[in-house]
């Protein structure tokens, strides 16, 4: 009979818990974070000498092995900056599916955002709304946008992780997908399953009517990103725009991840946003404030010219 | 080499074994003696457990009352009344040994020593040197039962490797895995070092240690597919076994 310590116990589990990758260009080096689905670990890619990140089911399950397949699936259509890219998808010799992709190195944006000043989380954002709206171009919902699905790299590099709730709203041949979500495919979780994080999720996504969701569920989520990264008594138009993103009716929000985005520029960029209309003396303001030089002219000519005419009608 | 195509990316799992609690449950009373069986090699050693460190029931006492537990498992068909919608069987056990366990007594008297026990041998002297090193530690009764039932689960598992092992000519393979992952201290052996107590090469240590581990990962999750009604009951309880859900 064999008798196990609490050591051995322990070693046994990791062993038995760890990928199997015995016959494959991989060796284990590390592991650099969990979730639901499976276990990302840092891997050694022997023929090509660097280092990746390799995502491997816990369990056998067909279900969760078609999601991680989907999600390899929608990383691979996604080239873009902001996007991780994928390098290789497979199985183990211990059953188990498996992706590589680019290993980030960096920190989430919910442990990051407190070393940022508002600038440069604004420019995080706007990073994270161009990758979405390549994604919903592409015909990609992300799903599950929150901060710990932002990661900052150490030169600044801002990439949308874990798409392993993306929705593909049409095919490779843009056909469109149905309402009824007839021609989703199998991992593609959709109408009757209740995704996405409370907080970030938009009310449509709740209650299992996700298949409904559209664009417009991902500006929703943007808009809960945005309010996350705003200081307390944040500029007003910032508010507003965070507001209209998390409006609880889809008609209400930008129609688009690109709309919030250019929202968002306008305002780094002292102009007017779409969602804080302005009267005479707001507007005044926002522009003194955008031209502070040609502003202290002005108001130093104006002074000016009321001396000289307080003067000479005296 | 990985296999990346798309037929291997999609073929079938493995079929569901023959659950022991469907074979308890059934008619035949053979089928319920070997499921009785397979139960009690997963559980008997938490069960022991959970009698001599939350009921401080003394090594004899606890022996016993492990083996008329299972007798009374089957005896008064406990696992009719077990509901997997309600509970998980681990659950559900371990509020039926605190009922026998308060009755003790009554039950020992009762039965018949050993009479319908499981036809497993209990190596209760070698799980009382592990139990009482556990002794001073102030655990809950449920961290206690679930660290047990998973020291059970996998000693079970190493047994039935060590028989896989020994029937298919790979007795090294089964001695490098106890030699690496069991008998190490903190500092585990090198691959290169086993490669020269074994007399192979590292490679081939590398090799037969990766088809130790994946064989005992197949075997653990067998096991727990026999000692569980449902699959979502099965995927719960194996996140808990491979420690995938933290401490």
């Amino acid at each position: 009979m064999t008798h196990l310590d609490d050591a051995a116990l322990a070693r046994l589990r990791q062993s038995v818990r760890e990928p199997d990758l015995s016959g494959t260009r991989y060796r284990l080096a590390g592991v650099a974070g969990s979730g639901g689905m499976g276990t990302v670990y840092v891997a050694l890619d022997t023929e090509l000498g660097r280092r990746v990140a390799l995502k491997v089911l816990d369990l056998e399950d067909p279900e969760t092995e078609a999601r991680l397949r989907r999600e390899a699936e929608v990383l691979a259509r996604l080239e873009h900056p902001g996007i991780v890219p994928v390098h290789d998808v497979g199985r183990l010799g211990d059953g188990r599916a498996f992706y590589t992709m680019k290993l980030v190195e960096g920190e989430p944006l919910d442990r990051s955002a407190a070393c940022l000043s508002l600038p440069e989380r604004l420019r995080v954002f706007l990073r994270v709304a161009e990758a979405v709206a390549f994604a919903h171009a592409r015909g990609v919902l992300h799903r599950d946008l929150k901060p710990q699905n932002v990661m900052i790299g150490p030169f600044g590099e801002v990439l949308v992780l874990d798409w392993g709730l993306a929705k593909v709203l049409s095919d490779p041949r843009g056909r469109a997908e149905g309402a009824n979500g007839a021609n989703r495919a199998p991992g593609d979780t959709g109408e009757g399953s209740v995704l996405g994080t409370p907080g970030f999720m938009a009310p449509e996504q709740q209650g299992g009517g996700s298949g409904s969701a559209d664009a417009r569920a991902d500006v929703f989520s943007l808009g809960a990103l945005l309010q996350s990264l705003l200081p307390p008594g944040p500029p007003a138009p910032l508010r507003a725009i965070a507001r209209k993103a998390m409006s609880p009716r889809p008609d209400d929000r930008y129609p688009g991840a690109a709309d919030l985005g250019k929202d968002v520029e306008r305002f780094v960029e002292g102009a007017p946003v779409s969602a804080y209309p302005e009267n005479v003396l707001r507007r005044a303001l926002r522009l003194a404030k955008r031209h502070r030089v040609a502003a202290a002219i002005v108001a130093a000519y104006l002074v000016g010219r009321g001396l000289i005419l307080l003067f000479t009608h005296r | 080499m990985p296999r990346t195509d798309d037929e291997r990316l999609t073929r079938g799992f493995p079929p569901t074994r023959h659950s022991a609690l469907a074979a308890i449950r059934g008619g035949d009373e053979e089928q319920r003696r070997r499921g009785l069986s397979a139960l009690a090699a997963a559980y008997w050693r938490p069960v022991y457990g959970y009698l001599r460190l939350h009921w401080r029931k003394p090594h004899d006492e606890a022996a016993d009352l492990t083996q008329e537990f299972f007798a009374h498992v089957l005896e008064k068909d406990l696992l009719a009344r077990f509901d997997p919608a309600r509970a998980r069987l681990r659950t559900f056990l371990r509020a039926c040994i605190d009922r026998v366990a308060a009755g003790g007594d009554r039950a020992a008297r009762r039965l018949k020593r050993g009479g319908g026990a499981a036809a497993v041998p209990f190596d209760f002297e070698g799980a009382r040197a592990e139990v009482e090193k556990a002794a001073g530690s102030a655990e809950s009764a449920d961290v206690l039962f679930e660290r047990e039932w998973a020291r059970g689960l996998f000693a079970a598992a190493l047994e039935r490797l060590r028989e896989l092992c020994a029937r298919e000519g790979k007795s090294q393979h089964f001695a490098l895995l106890e030699e690496y992952d069991l008998e190490a201290g903190a500092d585990r052996p090198s691959y290169a070092d086993l490669a020269r107590r074994f007399g192979i090469a590292t490679t081939d240590v590398t090799n037969r240690l990766a088809w130790a581990r994946r064989k005992l990962r197949e075997v653990l999750l067998d096991l727990l597919r026999e000692c569980t009604a449902t699959e979502s009951e099965l995927r719960e309880e194996a996140r808990t076994l491979l420690g995938l859900d933290g401490p």
